[in-house]
């Protein structure tokens, strides 16, 4: 919790961060009004809340309360019948995921989604694609300018690899990794893009307990060290609440609260979306 | 030739670098994996960085004296820590890494160091827990930054800042240079060169203290006995604090010119040592066992055509491999299939494993079984035992090549003197052997003969070849009540040559039969119950099942049968065991940091099982405390089976019986 109150404070990141203008504890993403639903299907009603550069924000709520979705609406997979997103300043209605992508969000997934016959060290090559610069004829010849690229890229990716401590897994394919470390990876290749605003989709979902406080741990390294801001959204209300500054509570697609997980933890309306409310 | 023409004013390791920079100065001295690239150093570069981080320790206040501990894992800085220390005087103290904060705040404490090199985060919050508790320590140098940024800065450094202010302190007078490479030509080699804590298998770690002159003695004796040179390498793997991984890494090292590898982090050592393939190689037997198992589980899941070609050429290998590693006569027909399985099989495995290069290779620490050391051998490995201790700067006997076998650890090694005492322990005289324990006169007292010799605690014997036998501790030696005789420990070796059975604690002493726990391996054990459908959830539910007590019941029969054929043993075969519900684990105790068995200390933690061993119980219920790695405690419950095992009769009884 005292390291937590020290990036709230806007501490300097340390490392590199991509640079976009925004002092850290500036508003980075400002979510306003989004209504999405699917049919007669209200997955999120009318939820406005924002995320500041620097910090770690969760994003929590009961089975169904609309978390996955309010995550694709930012990152651009879904578009919301109403309501803005301003994002490092530009407002946009609609856009495509890769679309995000290039405006600098990266997310990983609820279920891991890695290519699974390449090694590590290849997935989070992946990542950097979006970085590359050298047109694919160049990419293809593997030659001048194309291979001084990549082995420019292949150091940042070393360095990531070093920083989530998964070297003796580098040339392992994927889909032979226990689960725990298949979540390392895809954190990897999200943090290849060198975002500004990285989400999480359950970083921890189905880890057992050591593997949690090791991604706990990354979480805010990533943060911390890289710079990085985070949006994450989980299940386990103990992780949210040591990990992030700031929390929304999210029930039945309507945002119930929104504060320091002191504040949220304490919320009547939060324990009996949690706990159920006596009949 | 370069170690031994030289031995008699190359007293001390800082002079040994100062050779070494000028006559190997563009040979490698240290190589280290970082960012998946090989990053070198060669000897005179590496002389640069101990300058430079020696003057920048000097204006930090470490001088004559000082002790500094070493934390962390095989890296080049912690190594060069060593060497800066001993060129200003100071004492380097390198602990285990993975010692919990408690144990680690004894050593500290005990050794009163000033100051602390350390790896990494981790470690500079265990020795900030216990700060209260090692009142002499001043300063603690970090090496990675990660995590470090926020912590207030009293007391803590950068490594890389120490080496800046060396250098800076440097580039502003270069008279500093030479006076720091005059005070390493002056200085003499009686003083202690390192302090060595032993692992505590025996109560708490004592720091034994050896002398520079002593140690590059001992190293130079056996860098003569192996011909190593500047153009042999070695993987420092091996915990730093080790006097194993201080005297072959560092001090043969220094002696020799090799170039030392640090792996890139300790998870990658296989791969590393593959990408290295060294020429000397050392490995406790439990390496060298979980590689073999790693070897046969991947040919079990390898396809048919591969396996057969394995099982046959591993075949020819045992039968003619030995022979043809030691020059001895073998038969054309071998040679001719072992020259052909060079190229298909052993040739590959030896690459995989990292074996390829290897001219020389060491085992020691425990007994090793002979099918696994015949393995090695067979392949073309020039594997020996040696024997030795912290006391010893390790080396008390080692094997000569062409002159190796299973059983024994060989004869004396170069310069060292072997007696056996009236009871049957052995004592040695070495060049290497320690100074004393520190702060501990009586203990270094009571381990010392009057006229000299160390007594080493072990109990053993010579073969009619000349080759030392070692049984057991000579205090654990003990006696059945029927007055037969009980060596738990090579009861204890005889099970776990069982690739099943991971550890195993023996009990007997003044008791009326032998007992035994045991510990499953889980990675044979969980292979064996993939391949037979056999679902589990935890080490605990494996342990406990029925068809696994089967496996262990004939094995413990097999290990009864061959107790059976040592007239000195047949008397304490094996009369009842159990399988216990937990994995032994140094953090709760029951072994120590190189991964012995403290049976004393299990035999007390488990008291209810020991009982239920001997009063006839099917099972027994038990709750066991312990601790994970952070610190904190949880506990185990488990109904624990008993199983009753067959004894053999001694074969002149059976053949008595059959006349």
């Amino acid at each position: 919790m005292k390291m937590r109150a020290a990036s709230a404070r806007g501490v300097p990141a340390l490392g590199i961060a991509a640079d976009d203008g925004i002092a850290p504890g500036e508003l980075l993403m400002d979510v306003r009004n989004v209504s999405l639903s699917f049919g007669g299907v209200r997955a999120v009603t009318d939820v406005s809340f924002d995320v500041r550069k620097g910090e770690i924000r969760a994003i929590i709520g009961p089975n169904g309360a609309g978390k996955t979705s309010m995550l694709n609406v930012i990152n651009g997979f879904y578009t919301p019948q109403k309501g803005t997103i301003v994002f490092r300043g530009h407002e946009r209605r609609s856009m495509k995921p890769h679309h995000a992508v290039r405006q600098g969000i990266a997310r990983t997934f609820q279920n891991v989604a890695l290519f699974k016959g390449m090694s590590t060290l290849d997935n989070i090559m992946a990542g950097r694609s979006v970085l590359m610069n050298r047109s694919l004829f160049w990419q293809m010849l593997w030659h001048g300018p194309a291979l001084t690229e990549e082995i420019a890229h292949r150091e940042k990716v070393e360095e990531i690899i070093d920083f989530l401590e998964i070297e003796h897994i580098r040339r392992t394919p994927v889909g032979k990794l226990p689960y725990g470390l298949q979540k390392r990876v895809e954190l990897g290749r999200a943090l290849a893009m060198e975002p500004s605003l990285l989400l999480l989709d359950e970083p921890m979902a189905g880890m057992n307990l050591e593997e949690k406080e090791d991604m706990s741990r990354f979480i805010v390294d990533v943060n911390r060290q890289r710079g990085t801001t985070i949006a994450l959204i989980e299940h386990d209300m103990g992780v949210v609440m040591d990990l992030s500054d700031r929390v929304v509570v999210l029930d039945y697609g309507k945002k119930i609260a929104d504060g320091t997980p002191d504040a949220v933890k304490s919320d009547t309306r939060v324990i009996s979306a949690y706990l159920g409310v006596p009949h | 030739m370069l170690a031994s023409a030289l031995a008699g004013d190359m007293d001390t390791f800082p002079k040994l670098l100062l050779r070494n920079a000028e006559r190997l100065g563009d040979r490698p001295a240290m190589r280290h994996k970082d960012l998946g690239i090989w990053q070198s150093w060669t000897w005179r570069q590496q002389l640069d960085e101990v300058r430079k981080l020696a003057l920048g320790l000097q204006a930090l206040g470490l001088g004559s004296g000082d002790r500094i501990a070493v934390i962390g894992a095989n890296r080049p800085r912690l190594y060069w820590t060593f060497a800066a220390a001993q060129s200003l005087g100071a004492v380097p103290v390198p602990v285990y890494a993975d010692a919990v904060a408690d144990e680690m705040a004894y050593v500290l404490d005990h050794a009163g160091v000033r100051f602390a090199v350390v790896q990494d985060q981790e470690q500079v919050d265990k020795i900030r827990s216990c700060a209260a508790k090692i009142p002499g320590l001043t300063d603690v140098i970090y090496d990675e930054p990660r995590g470090l940024a926020l912590y207030p800065p009293a007391g803590l450094h950068a490594f890389s800042d120490i080496q800046r202010s060396g250098a800076e302190r440097l580039a502003a007078d270069p008279a500093l240079g030479r006076a720091w490479e005059e005070a390493i030509r002056t200085a003499g080699g009686e003083d202690i060169s390192v302090i060595l804590y032993t692992s505590g298998t025996t109560g708490r770690s004592k720091g034994v203290m050896l002398k520079a002159g002593s140690a590059v003695r001992a190293a130079s004796d056996t860098v003569a006995f192996d011909r190593l040179t500047d153009r042999d390498s070695v993987l420092a793997y091996l915990p730093l604090a080790w006097v194993g991984d201080h005297y072959l890494n560092y001090a043969q090292g220094y002696v020799a010119g090799l170039c030392m590898n640090c792996p890139e982090s300790a998870d990658t050592v296989a791969q590393d040592l593959r990408e290295i393939g060294p020429t000397f190689y050392f490995a406790p037997p439990r390496i060298l066992e979980s590689l073999l198992t790693r070897v046969t589980i991947r040919m079990e899941d390898a396809g048919w055509v591969k396996r057969k070609l394995f099982r046959y050429f591993i075949g020819v290998a045992r039968r003619h491999g030995e022979a043809i590693l030691e020059g001895r006569p073998a038969p054309l027909s071998g040679r001719i299939a072992y020259a052909l399985g060079e190229v298909l099989i052993y040739g590959p495995l030896k690459n995989v494993l990292g074996f390829s290069n290897i001219r020389v290779a060491y085992t020691a620490g425990e007994a090793i079984g002979q099918d696994l050391f015949s393995f090695f051998r067979s392949l073309g490995i020039n594997l020996k035992q040696l024997y030795g201790q912290t006391e010893a700067f390790l080396y008390v006997t080692c094997q000569k090549d062409g002159a190796v076998r299973a059983d024994t650890v060989g004869p004396a090694a170069p310069n060292v003197d072997i007696r056996i005492s009236g009871d049957g322990e052995v004592l040695f005289r070495s060049p290497g052997m320690f100074s004393g324990y520190f702060k501990q006169d009586e203990t270094t007292a009571e381990a010392m003969t009057d006229d000299g010799y160390v007594k080493t605690g072990d109990a053993g014997f010579f073969e009619p070849d000349g080759q030392l036998r070692i049984i057991d501790r000579a205090r654990d030696v003990g006696r059945l009540k029927g007055g037969a005789l009980f060596a738990p420990k090579y009861i204890e070796n005889t099970l776990k040559f069982f690739p099943e059975i991971k550890e195993a604690v023996a009990f007997g002493d003044g008791r009326d039969f032998a007992t035994a726990f045991l510990n499953i391996d889980l990675q044979a054990v969980g292979n064996w119950a993939e391949r037979n459908n056999i679902p589990y959830a935890s080490y605990q539910e494996l342990a406990g099942h029925g068809e696994v007590a089967k496996i262990l019941a004939a094995h413990v029969d097999a290990t009864n049968l061959r107790l059976s054929r040592e007239p000195v043993m047949a008397g304490a075969q094996i009369g009842r065991f159990l399988v216990l519900h937990k994995e032994l684990d140094a953090d709760d105790g029951e072994l120590t940091r190189t991964l012995k068995v403290r049976r004393a200390f299990v035999a007390e933690r488990y008291a209810p099982l020991v009982e239920a061993l001997y009063d006839g119980s099917a099972e027994k219920y038990v709750e066991t405390e312990m601790t994970f790695e952070d610190g904190r405690k949880g506990s185990v419950r488990a109904t624990v089976r008993i199983h009753d095992a067959r004894t053999h009769a001694a074969p002149t009884a059976e053949l008595e019986a059959a006349a």
